[in-house]
């Protein structure tokens, strides 16, 4: 699914990456780690086409990204749910109208948007708060919010940039766990988290970056 | 669903909701409005009285005939002698002489100043020969050397062609159309400019908005449809405006026009707006609102970049 072949990313201050190499199957879940400014988010970046690697390759389901052109980017974007720490919903929205977001983006009728906007809330155990508003729901149920938006369009793949850094210890292990069943149900999924205590019982994969390298891969 | 239905569907919801995004903050969109409206109003003014300084003009025709205007010191009499020796002139076809108590009873008959006239003491009209020349309106040659000839006799004030202030008018409206039309063009910038800005403003509220559509797959042509459509209503908007206004103006003015326009012995209407000229307005600001939006989105929509 993901492939990195002695990926860079250099900024004007340093370098982010620096001689990356991975790979990711179909269906696989991972978890990205290392310390704050270990590149994690940046190598996330680079998958979802927000920035381009200075040097190597990233291929995504078998495309260079570096051979992309601006306007395939939307098209390519519809197939991958983001989750962001900071969640990124649109506050003067309902809950319904933000995971239904990417559907109306790509063109879906009504009906369709409607039954699958309450498919997806029902799968992060929102169902019934549609009408309401983010800021009247707490931290946790606005990342669920985030995570019905993500995988609304029925995506390949998810990339979770710290989706419970905002989160106690309870609700980021619920969290994991839908990720969990979403991996079950054949998405590729990708989270970045320093939570190690967190991630390590959960038993999978563990990809740990150390200023902008990769040290271990986790791979047995 | 088909790719066509789609496309329409896409287009319709981006034209609602654009309208109700600008329902919801009426009084910046009333503000909006009104410049646009002032701009395009003062565009249609001008307009309008091109038009109407031409209908004006368009009964008058170019001829030969030139007005010899004597001295305040020539007498009748003497006036009436010069009138007769022109009229000998092979050059000269006919003559007619109004003499200074003639132009006088005319001129008050037409012009409306008669009381005012009355209040002098003195007749301050002169007399005037009407002389139709020989030559014909095209030979300016000859009617210019003749125009010459009358104007070094001792007794003539001076000589005035028709076909010269014919002429002149004629150029001069012409340079007023031209300037109008150059003044339009600008006002159609400052229309453009000003949706523009309207734009930019909004899709800065909207940054955080427009960084998720990304996110989320939306094309550029998606994410810029509903400003697009908030030009179009904009424009759309400030042109009915602006027709109503102008419109309200010219019939206001209606009735003074036509009480001046009898004393002068003439039927003047005012031309308003046709149907397809109040048409054109409105689909004519509505594409500048579009296109200003259009300029606006292409430039900062590469701008904003998820980071
Ligand atoms: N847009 C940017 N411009 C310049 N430097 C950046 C930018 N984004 C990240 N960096 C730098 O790259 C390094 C890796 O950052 P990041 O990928 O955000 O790390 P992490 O997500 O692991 O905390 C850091 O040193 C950071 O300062
Ligand atoms: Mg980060």
């Amino acid at each position: 699914m993901i492939t990195f072949d002695q990926v860079s990313k250099h900024y004007p201050q340093g370098d982010a990456l620096s001689n990356v190499s991975f790979h990711l199957d179909k269906g696989e879940m991972a978890f990205l780690t290392g310390h704050s400014g270990a590149g994690k988010s940046t190598l996330l970046k680079l998958i979802a086409m927000m920035e381009i690697c200075t040097r190597g390759q990233v291929l995504l389901d078998g495309q260079n990204l570096n051979r992309i052109k601006d306007r395939q980017i939307p098209y390519i974007r519809r197939n991958m749910g983001l989750i962001f720490q900071d969640y990124k919903l649109l506050m003067d929205r309902t809950v319904f109208d933000n995971v239904a977001f990417p559907l109306v983006v790509s063109g879906y009728d009504f009906d369709q948007i409607s039954r699958r906007v309450r498919a997806a809330l029902h799968k992060v155990g929102l169902l019934g708060h549609e009408k309401k508003y983010p800021l009247a729901l707490s931290g946790g149920e606005q990342q669920r919010v985030g995570i019905a938006r993500a995988v609304v369009n029925k995506p390949k793949l998810i990339l979770a940039d710290e989706p419970t850094g905002n989160l106690d210890p309870e609700l980021s292990a619920e969290v994991m766990h839908l990720f969990e069943q979403f991996q079950q149900s054949g998405t590729t999924v990708l989270i970045a988290s320093h939570d190690l205590s967190l991630i390590s019982q959960m038993g999978y994969r563990i990809i740990t970056l150390n200023q902008g390298s990769l040290i271990t891969e986790g791979k047995q | 669903m088909n790719r066509l239905a789609r496309y329409f569907q896409n287009h319709a919801r981006a034209f609602f909701s654009s309208l109700g995004r600008l329902l919801t903050t009426p009084f910046t969109t009333i503000i909006t409005v009104l410049v646009l409206a002032i701009t395009i109003a003062i565009a249609a003014s001008f307009y309008l009285l091109v038009k109407n300084t031409a209908q004006l003009s368009a009964g008058l025709e170019a001829s030969n005939q030139m007005s010899v205007f004597l001295k305040q010191s020539v007498s009748d009499q003497a006036a009436r002698r010069l009138a007769q020796q022109l009229e000998q002139r092979s050059t000269i076809a006919e003559v007619k002489f109004i003499s200074r108590e003639a132009a006088l009873t005319e001129f008050k008959l037409h012009s409306g100043f008669g009381d005012a006239l009355n209040a002098l003491d003195q007749n301050p009209l002169p007399a005037v020969i009407q002389v139709l020349p020989a030559a014909r309106l095209g030979e300016e040659q000859a009617l210019e050397s003749l125009a010459d000839d009358i104007q070094s006799m001792a007794q003539v004030d001076f000589v005035q062609l028709d076909m010269q202030w014919v002429k002149r008018l004629h150029s001069m409206l012409e340079l007023a159309g031209r300037a109008v039309a150059i003044l339009n063009t600008l006002l159609a910038f400052a229309v453009i400019f000003i949706t523009g800005n309207t734009i930019r403003l909004e899709l800065q509220n909207r940054r955080e908005e427009v960084l998720i559509a990304k996110l989320v797959g939306a094309t550029h042509a998606f994410i810029q449809r509903p400003f697009v459509y908030t030009g179009l209503w904009l424009g759309m908007a400030a042109g009915f405006v602006a027709w109503l206004v102008v419109t309200g103006v010219a019939l206001s003015l209606q009735t003074p026009v036509t009480n001046i326009s009898r004393l002068y012995n003439n039927q003047f209407n005012i031309l308003g707006f046709s149907f397809t000229e109040a048409l054109a307005i409105i689909a004519g600001t509505a594409t500048l609102g579009a296109i200003g939006a259009l300029m606006v989105l292409y430039h900062q929509l590469q701008q904003i970049k998820p980071q």
